[in-house]
C-alpha cells in the first residue's frame, strides 16, 4: 500500500546486494574525489596549455598516468589514454592492421570468446576487406595455443586474446599465444579489461615475451566510465584512429579527459594497494556461492575451467531455468547479476561466449553470471544461499507446467 | 496486488501502467523486444524499436517502479511474423495483433508474469472485460472510446486468459487518457498514436513480405490478373502483393474503377471486377474462439465486424460444430477477405471471432 510522504519513513529499504562487477563496479571514494579535485576553480585547466592552469591539470594528467602503469608494471611514457576499453580495444586492432599494411602483414587473429569490443571490430575490419581469422575455444572457455599457432600466417599483422574472459572468467594462456605471435613476426593485444585490478599484470616482463598491446578500463576497477587506456610497447609504431592535436604521444588526439583520467589513476592505485587481499576475499565469497549452489540446487554446473578463472567470477548454469527470469526474480529480490552478454536494449541474447565453448543451446539460456567486488561482505552471500534455491525451484515447476500444456 | 504491464512505451500502455501504480499496485513493467534491434541487413521493425523501449523505462523510472525488457525474438517469430508471411503468401489478408495478443502477451508474457507471483498481466488495449454477474464468466466488451476500440484484436482470449487480463484504459477515452498522461508528466503524453502494424514501420506488407520470402525457398510467382468473365487483362508480381478490395496499384488500364475481388491462390491468379462485384451477402469463418467458452445453443441475432475500422453489420450467426461459424449480413458488405478477423458482437460484447474462409 502506498502510503502519504510523511509516512514513508517507515518503508523498509528493500535489500540490495551488487553482484554484477564485471559489468562495472561502485565508484572508490578516492576516485571520486580526485575527479572532483579536477573540477574545482584552480584545476579546470587543459593540460596542453603553458601556463599555470594548464601545469595544474598535466601534473593530475602525469600523476595518473603513472598510477595506471604501476598497476600494469609500465612505463608511463607507454601509456595513452583513450575513452575506455572498447575504443582502446579497436585502436590496438584498427591502428596495428593499418601500420603494418604496408609490409604486406593484413591479417587478423582472434578469438571467439573475444568481447565485443574486439570481435565486432573484428567482423567489421573482414567486411572491410581485412583478412580475420577466428580461433575458437575448448570447452573449459579456454583457447588452446595450438589453435592461435594453426591460425597464424606470415601475413598476420597482429593476435589478439584476452587476458581473462569477462562472462565465465577464464584466464586465457596470453604468454604461450605472444611468444607465437612473436615468432610468426605479428604483434601480440590482449584485452586485459577484465582481469586488471583482478590478476597481476606485468607489461615490461610480458614484452620480452612477445606482448605489445594491452587495453584496460577504469569502470571496472572502481573508476568512472568513459576512461580506459592502452598499454603500447615501446617501439610498436600505432596508426592512430583518431586525429587531430599531438596528445597522447601522437596516438590518441583529443583534449585529455582530465578528471575521468585522475578517476582511474586514483582507481588504479588503489587497485593495486588492494590486488592480493581483494582477489583473497572475493575468491572466498564466490566459492561458497558456488558450493552451497552446487549442492543445495540440483541440475546446476559451473561454466569455464573452475581452477583457472578470475578470483570474483562464477558462471553458473541451472538446468530448465530461464536466466532471463531468474535475474528478474533476483533483481526484485534486490541482487543484481548478469547472464554475461547485453545487447543495447538491455535485454539478453544467448551468450556468445558459451555457444563458443560448445554449450547446448539450452545451457547458453539458463547461465547467470556473479561476480563479485570489494564491498561484498560474507552475510551478502548467505542472503543469496537462502533465496535462489526456493526461485529457481519454482521457476523449474513453473516452465514444467508450461511444457506440459 | 502484483501485475505486470506489457509496456510498448506508447501513450496507452504507459497510462495503464500509471493509473495501477497509482491505485496501489505493485506494478513491474515489461517491455518486449520482438525483433533483432541491431542494424543489419535483415534488420526491421519500427514501434517497440530501442527508442520505444527506453521510453517504457522512462516512464517506470518517473513513476518508480521496475521495468524489464525481455527477448521474445523467437516467439514473437514463431506465433506471429511466419503467420504474417506464409498468410500473405496464400494470398489472404492476415492480422499479425490478433496472434500477439493471444499468443504471446496473454500466453508466454503471462507465464514470464506468474513466474514473479504477478497474476495479471495489463495492456494499453481499449477494451473492456468484466465478470457476468450471473454466471461469473469473463466477459470481453469494446472500449469506451469507440474510435480506439481494439475488442476486435482481442477476439480470440480464452476464459482462462481473459481471467489475468487487465486494460485500464478501456473505460476512458484517448482525450482521458492523454490527459492522465500529462498529469503523471509522463515523457510519453504527446507521442503519437502508431497505426501500421509494428514491424512493417513503412506500411509496406507486400514488400515486408517479399524480402522475407526471398529468403526462403520459395519466392513470389507472377502470374495472370483476370476480370470475373476470365478474360486476362495484366500480370501480378505475386499474391501477396494484393488485398480484397484493392484498387490502387494494379496497373491496369480500363475505362471503370476496377477492384480485386477474389485472389485465386491456388491457381496464382488474381481476379478484379466493379465495385458492385465486390458485395458478399455471407461469410464462414474457421478456428472461431468463442468468448464464453462455447458456441451459442442455434442461430442468433447478432453483429459482425470485418475489419479493424469495419463498422459492425447486423445479421444472422449460426455457430457450426464447436469452432466454426456462418454469418449471413442483412445488406452485402464490401470486401470481405479471406484471412482477416470476423468479429461477432451482442450490443458491446464479444461473442466471438474467427478467421474469414
Amino acid at each position: 500500500m502506498r502510503t502519504a510522504s510523511i509516512l514513508e519513513v517507515h518503508i523498509v529499504t528493500p535489500v540490495r546486494i551488487y553482484l554484477d562487477h564485471n559489468a562495472t563496479t561502485p565508484v572508490d571514494a578516492r576516485a571520486r574525489d580526485a575527479m572532483v579535485r579536477t573540477l574545482t576553480q584552480e584545476d579546470f585547466g587543459n593540460p596542453s596549455s603553458v601556463h599555470y592552469y594548464g601545469q595544474r591539470a598535466k601534473s593530475s594528467v602525469d600523476d595518473a598516468r603513472a598510477a595506471v602503469a604501476a598497476l600494469i608494471q609500465a612505463d608511463p611514457g607507454d601509456v595513452i589514454f583513450t575513452s575506455g576499453g572498447t575504443e582502446s580495444d579497436n585502436l590496438a586492432l584498427r591502428g596495428a592492421l593499418d601500420a603494418r599494411a604496408s609490409e604486406g602483414r593484413r591479417h587478423l587473429v582472434v578469438s571467439a570468446i573475444e568481447h565485443e569490443a574486439v570481435l565486432n571490430t573484428a567482423r567489421a575490419l573482414e567486411k572491410q576487406g581485412w583478412p580475420v581469422s577466428i580461433v575458437r575455444a575448448g570447452s573449459s572457455g579456454v583457447v588452446d595455443p595450438a589453435d592461435i599457432a594453426a591460425a597464424v600466417t606470415p601475413e598476420t599483422a597482429l593476435v589478439s586474446l584476452m587476458h581473462a574472459n569477462n562472462e565465465v572468467g577464464t584466464i586465457q594462456p596470453i604468454l604461450e599465444a605472444a611468444a607465437i605471435a612473436k615468432s610468426g613476426g605479428a604483434w601480440f593485444h590482449t584485452d586485459a579489461v577484465q582481469s586488471a585490478g583482478k590478476l597481476p599484470i606485468a607489461a615490461r616482463e610480458w614484452a620480452a615475451t612477445g606482448v605489445d598491446l594491452i587495453s584496460i578500463s577504469a569502470h571496472k576497477i572502481g573508476g568512472p566510465k568513459g576512461i580506459g587506456a592502452l598499454w603500447i610497447r615501446r617501439g610498436v609504431r600505432l596508426s592512430p584512429t583518431a586525429t587531430g592535436g599531438r596528445h597522447e604521444r601522437n596516438r590518441r588526439a583529443g583534449t585529455e579527459n582530465v578528471s575521468g583520467i585522475a578517476g582511474f589513476g586514483a582507481a588504479a592505485a588503489a587497485a593495486r594497494e588492494s590486488l592480493a587481499a581483494d582477489a583473497e576475499r572475493t575468491a572466498a565469497l564466490r566459492d561458497r556461492l558456488e558450493a552451497s549452489i552446487l549442492s543445495t540446487i540440483p541440475g546446476t554446473a559451473v561454466n569455464g575451467d573452475p581452477a583457472r578463472r578470475l578470483p570474483n567470477t562464477s558462471n553458473v548454469s541451472f538446468d530448465g531455468v530461464e536466466a532471463e527470469s531468474l535475474l528478474i526474480a533476483l533483481d526484485l529480490e534486490g541482487v543484481a547479476v548478469s547472464t554475461g552478454a547485453a545487447c543495447s536494449s538491455g535485454t539478453l541474447e544467448p551468450s556468445h561466449v558459451l555457444k563458443a565453448m560448445g554449450l547446448p543451446h539450452p545451457r547458453t539460456k539458463n547461465s547467470l553470471r556473479f561476480s563479485f567486488g570489494a564491498e561484498n561482505t560474507a552475510s551478502e552471500v548467505e542472503h543469496v544461499i537462502g533465496i535462489l534455491p526456493p526461485l529457481v525451484e519454482k521457476l523449474r515447476r513453473l516452465s514444467r507446467a508450461v511444457a506440459a500444456r | 496486488m502484483r501485475i505486470v504491464v506489457a509496456m510498448s512505451g506508447g501513450v496507452d500502455s504507459s497510462v495503464a501502467a500509471a493509473l495501477l501504480h497509482e491505485a496501489g499496485h505493485d506494478v513491474i513493467g515489461f517491455s518486449m523486444q520482438l525483433y533483432d534491434q541491431r542494424e543489419s541487413p535483415d534488420a526491421w521493425g519500427s514501434c517497440c524499436s530501442i527508442s520505444d523501449l527506453n521510453d517504457a523505462r522512462r516512464v517506470a523510472n518517473t513513476l518508480g517502479f521496475p521495468h524489464y525488457i525481455v527477448n521474445f525474438e523467437e516467439e514473437f517469430r514463431k506465433s506471429v511474423v511466419d503467420n504474417f508471411v506464409s498468410e500473405y503468401a496464400a494470398g489472404r489478408t492476415p492480422i499479425p495483433c490478433v496472434h500477439c495478443n493471444s499468443g504471446l502477451k496473454f500466453a508466454t508474457l503471462v507465464d514470464r508474469a506468474a513466474a514473479l507471483d504477478a497474476e495479471i498481466v495489463a495492456t494499453g488495449h481499449y477494451a473492456q472485460v468484466d465478470q457476468d454477474p450471473a454466471t461469473g464468466r469473463f466477459r470481453l466488451r469494446r472500449g469506451v472510446d469507440r474510435n480506439k476500440d481494439q475488442s476486435y484484436f482481442l477476439f480470440s482470449l480464452t476464459q482462462a486468459q481473459l481471467a489475468k487480463a487487465s486494460f485500464p484504459v478501456g473505460a476512458l477515452t484517448k482525450p482521458e487518457v492523454r490527459g492522465h498522461a500529462a498529469r503523471h508528466h509522463l515523457a510519453v503524453a504527446d507521442k503519437p498514436d502508431s497505426h501500421e502494424i509494428c514491424f512493417v514501420p513503412d506500411g509496406d506488407a507486400a514488400g515486408f513480405v517479399t524480402r522475407q520470402l526471398e529468403h526462403g525457398d520459395t519466392g513470389p510467382e507472377p502470374g495472370p490478373i483476370l476480370d470475373t468473365s476470365g478474360k486476362t487483362l495484366g500480370q501480378h508480381g505475386g499474391i501477396h502483393r494484393y488485398t480484397i478490395g484493392q484498387r490502387k496499384g494494379l496497373g491496369l488500364s480500363t475505362g471503370v474503377p476496377l477492384y480485386i475481388v477474389k485472389i485465386d491462390a491456388k491457381d496464382n491468379r488474381v481476379i478484379v471486377g466493379e465495385k458492385s462485384e465486390l458485395g458478399r451477402g455471407e461469410l464462414t469463418a474457421s478456428r472461431v474462439n468463442w468468448i464464453d467458452g462455447a458456441p451459442p445453443a442455434g442461430p442468433i441475432r447478432a453483429a459482425a465486424q470485418i475489419r479493424h475500422r469495419h463498422t459492425e453489420a447486423p445479421g444472422m450467426l449460426t455457430p457450426i460444430g464447436d469452432d466454426r461459424a456462418a454469418f449471413v449480413f442483412d445488406v452485402a458488405q464490401q470486401a470481405v477477405t479471406p484471412g482477416q478477423a470476423v468479429v461477432f458482437y451482442a450490443a458491446d460484447s464479444v461473442i466471438g471471432g474467427g478467421w474469414i474462409d
